[in-house]
């Protein structure tokens, strides 16, 4: 990890807060900040404003009160493609995610649309697959995948664009274990910043050593996640819950 | 309506291809000020739909079907001048991909169904919404007079282009009659399916519908948070005064412990409403008038259309000849091997006894559908209080 | 999703046909269809000429005539409509069969079945030999403006969304025993309406999300371009010079 005096935190916000535009607000002041090269775990309930946040990181939707910064650059309509190209999120629903027709061209639509061409974008898309272990099916088209090898090369897509922070959006729902390690195993080995929203704790622990949890719109609590799971109280009161026989403690989580 | 190659004579193809280009130039200027990044999905969508939903027929009456054109929701949702675009590019979809209506007939199409129904709907849909009060009902009423009043003046349009341009030596009368009996039946089909389809997404997306912009707004609450300014922005559309933090509670202790926090916005939100929203209330008793008004205006525009319909006793076997010249086409639209196709709507396909009964069951319709609107729009306005359609 | 880019009229291949460049092909139909329709009505044999000529393409393009002939019934309502005009038009009237036709009524049956026909082949044509996506860059290419380029691109984007929602829904309805007869449905089908379009909006604003997420602005990124050389053009344009030349005839001739 680079010196956080010197390098700006990949991500900060401070006091977002959003309401759509049926009236409903789902932030209420957002404080946060993720240094460069941290993996931190975002937990929290059904419907506590998570994949709003979200949404907010690369200025899809737009604060109604509050700033949000990517690596020094704060999200504000002038300089769109420059955060789009930073912040690069993985849907939950990887059919959402891939819409080209072959997962080749699907991997080469951000870099793309950046404006690169040719060789250079050949290399970028066969490297982004490699490094999901996707490679191989590059000519096929996405939805003939299955649902694991589909949420890779969604994946794939965002790495392609070199990321400074990847933001995955419930990352683990809908795998069979196997393919949920896999793709552990590939977060594992990436050297970027990485904010997860999930609901799967376990998961949290074994990739995150930090994690926030957000409910009812605000940052409800922020720490270790080992310690975080342990404090039954909190976990209680934010509709976290552990599956069953799964105790946080018995297990030896990355430190921080 | 979908008019074929060779069905309108050169020049008139010409002339219209030449109004079409000039109306889809002016949208196209236009539906700059209209659109922006999240709004050129959107109608994309609105064409899709349109596209879709044109293929869903449903029955008329005694074996007739109708579709809907389109016209009046896309204007509705999108603006008139994205309106005109949708439309249009879905008939130069339809025209390139299906066959379905001419390419060298593309200008007669567009003339007729894209520009004529969509102005002639927002036109409409815009004076009511300005004399009623802004409510969301409002924008559901307005829809259902304008999709209604669009398909006619569309098929008024089609008999305009046909008298100046037919290849067919059918009397100009005939064609009149015949295409505006069949449009009344459908115009109402239209204007109950864009109705509630206007009248759902602006329950549910009212910052989706152009027409019903600024009806709703609300003010930002911010709950504790050490970083967090002291005066909140408002809503990114809306003029909303700025709001005192509401509820002011600790973050770590939030106050949804036991449910979901959805919950909490919504409970919220009646009291900010009532204290400050921006919404204007107009002077009911005026407006009520004003709907009143446009209700009968509604209603004897199609009593006119129709009872001209009817003293003409049309030709039934020319009646059929439109019902299924024009009519059944979608039904083998639908027929064709199109992920879109199996969607269609079985109706009676027995047209023979169709000609006269649906001009009879047509008259009685528009006139229940005319006074229908009327009686709700005024009951509605007398009594303030809802109850579903 | 993500299958929306072969569509259901497309037929794959690898004819001279399919090879040509999709703005060669546009215009070289719309010039076409263009010529079919400005010859005059009596001129029989200028309508067989360009059937011939299409059939031409359809050896060409290496289409089954069977596929082209049934995608030809999309014309069956104005075949219906046609057939019925020498009943219902004015002017003189000729017996045949026993029955009072009206000649001008004739005449104009033909002209439209004749002309609605060949222009239906020839985009019947057009349809099963282009791709969606480079029917949209050709349209692109012909200086179609770029604003209507990206709707019709998001149309058949959301296609896809939309015909899988319906059907859906459709299952939905059915599987409580709900069928369509009359009237007394419209309620419903409206409502289904309603609710087809926010479920297919959401999910489609899910799409555009990852698509803006990846740094789209409005226009598709070009991975592969296509150019048309000078051999091309003149390739496409053989069809509807011939064309040209047997319109001029038809016109020349009494």
């Amino acid at each position: 990890m680079t010196d956080p005096a010197t390098t700006p935190p990949s991500l900060q916000v401070s006091g977002l807060a959003y309401a759509y535009p049926d009236g409903h607000q789902a932030l209420f002041g957002v404080d946060l900040t993720v240094a460069r090269g941290e993996r931190v775990a975002l937990l929290g309930p059904n419907g506590a404003g998570k994949t709003t946040l979200v949404l907010h990181l690369n200025g899809i939707l737009t604060a109604g009160a509050g700033t949000v910064t990517v690596a020094g650059l704060p999200v504000a309509k002038t300089h769109l493609a420059e955060i789009r190209r930073r912040v690069g999120i993985v849907f939950q629903d990887p059919d959402d995610q891939l819409f080209m027709p072959t997962v080749r061209e699907d991997v080469a639509f951000g870099p793309a649309a950046a404006g690169l061409r040719g060789a250079e974008l050949e290399e970028r898309v066969r490297r982004a697959l490699e490094r999901v272990g996707m490679a191989e099916f590059a000519d096929r088209p996405p939805h003939h995948l299955s649902f694991g090898q589909r949420r890779r090369v969604a994946v794939a897509t965002v790495l392609a664009m070199e990321p400074e922070i990847l933001v995955l959006d419930e990352p683990s729902s809908n795998l069979d274990p196997a393919s949920r390690r896999e793709l552990a195993d590939i977060l594992r080995s990436l050297e970027v910043t990485v904010l997860m929203v999930t609901h799967d704790l376990p998961y949290a622990l074994e990739l995150c050593p930090r994690s926030v949890v957000l409910s009812g719109g605000v940052i409800a609590a922020d720490g270790g996640t080992q310690e975080l799971l342990c404090d039954e109280e909190l976990m209680r009161e934010h509709r976290l819950e552990l599956p069953f026989g799964f105790d946080p403690r018995s297990v030896t989580a990355p430190v921080r | 309506m979908h008019v074929p190659d060779g069905f309108i004579d050169a020049p008139v193809s010409v002339a219209t291809g030449v109004v079409a280009a000039g109306a889809v130039a002016v949208s196209l200027r236009g539906a700059r000020r209209e659109l922006d990044e999240r709004t050129a999905p959107l109608a994309g969508l609105v064409a899709a739909f349109i596209f879709a939903v044109q293929m869903l027929n449903f029955p008329v009456a005694a074996g007739t079907s109708g579709h809907l054109l389109g016209g009046a929701l896309a204007a509705i949702l999108v603006g008139p001048y994205t309106g005109v675009l949708c439309v249009s590019v879905v008939l130069l979809m339809q025209g390139v991909l299906f066959a379905d209506g001419g390419l060298t007939a593309l200008g007669v199409n567009i003339t007729d169904m894209a520009v004529v129904t969509t102005v002639v709907a927002y036109a409409i849909f815009r004076t009511i919404v300005k004399l009623a009060p802004h409510r969301r009902r409002t924008v559901t009423v307005a829809s259902f007079v304008a999709a209604l009043i669009s398909v006619p003046a569309a098929a008024i349009a089609f008999t305009a282009i046909y008298a100046l341009g037919g290849t067919a030596d059918v009397s100009i009368g005939k064609v009149f009659t015949a295409m505006v009996g069949v449009h009344v039946l459908i115009g109402i089909g239209e204007a109950a399916i864009t109705a509630l389809t206007v009248g759902a997404v602006v329950a549910v997306r009212p910052d989706l519908v152009y027409g019903a912009r600024g009806v709703t707004a609300r003010p930002l609450e911010i709950r504790d948070s050490p970083l967090a300014p002291a005066a909140p922005g408002a809503v990114a559309r809306a003029e909303a005064p700025a709001a005192e933090p509401a509820t002011a509670e600790p973050a770590t202790a939030g106050p949804t412990t036991a449910e979901p926090a959805t919950a909490e916005p919504t409970t919220a939100e009646p009291t900010a409403a009532a204290s400050r929203t921006p919404e204007p209330v107009a002077a009911p008793r005026r407006s009520a008038r004003h709907v009143w008004w446009a209700g009968l205006a509604a209603a004897l525009l199609c009593a006119g259309v129709v009872s001209f319909y009817a003293s003409a006793s049309p030709d039934g076997l020319e009646k059929v000849a439109h019902d299924k010249g024009i009519d059944q086409k979608e039904e083998d639209h639908a027929a064709k091997d199109s992920p879109l196709a199996d969607y269609g709507v079985k109706d009676i396909s027995d047209a023979r006894i169709s000609g006269g009964l649906a001009g009879v069951i047509g008259v009685g319709a528009t006139l229940a559908v005319g006074s229908g609107v009327f009686i709700v729009v005024r009951r509605r306005r007398a009594t303030a209080e809802s109850g579903r359609v | 999703m993500g299958a929306g880019h072969a569509h259901k009229l497309y037929r794959e291949g690898r004819s001279p046909v399919h090879a040509l460049p999709p703005h060669c092909k546009i215009a070289a139909v719309f010039c076409f269809v263009l010529v079919v329709v400005s010859t005059p009505r009596e001129a029989v044999w200028a309508f067989g000429a360009y059937a011939v000529l299409l059939a031409g393409v359809v050896a060409v393009a290496r289409i089954p005539a069977g596929y082209v002939l049934r995608r030809l019934l999309i014309e069956i309502p104005f075949v219906a409509f046609a057939v019925l005009m020498p009943f219902i038009a004015e002017g003189p009237r000729v017996e045949a069969l026993g029955m009072s036709l009206s000649e001008s009524g004739l005449w104009s049956a033909w002209n439209i079945l004749a002309k609605g026909t060949l222009g239906v082949a020839a985009s019947v044509l057009l349809a099963s030999t282009t791709e969606l996506r480079a029917l949209l860059l050709g349209l692109e290419r012909l200086r179609m403006p770029s604003l209507l380029v990206q709707i019709a691109s998001f149309m058949i984007r959301y296609g896809d969304v939309i015909s899988d929602e319906m059907r859906r829904m459709r299952i939905a309805r059915q599987s409580r025993g709900f069928e369509a007869r009359g009237v007394r449905h419209w309620g419903v089908l409206a409502s289904s309406a309603g609710a087809l379009f926010i479920r297919s909006y959401e999910r489609g604003e899910r799409v555009h999300l990852a698509m803006v997420s990846r740094g789209y602005t409005g226009t598709m990124p070009v991975i592969d371009d296509v150019t048309a050389s000078r051999a091309q053009w003149l390739y496409a344009a053989a069809l509807p010079l011939t064309a040209l030349v047997v319109c001029l005839t038809g016109w020349m001739l009494p």
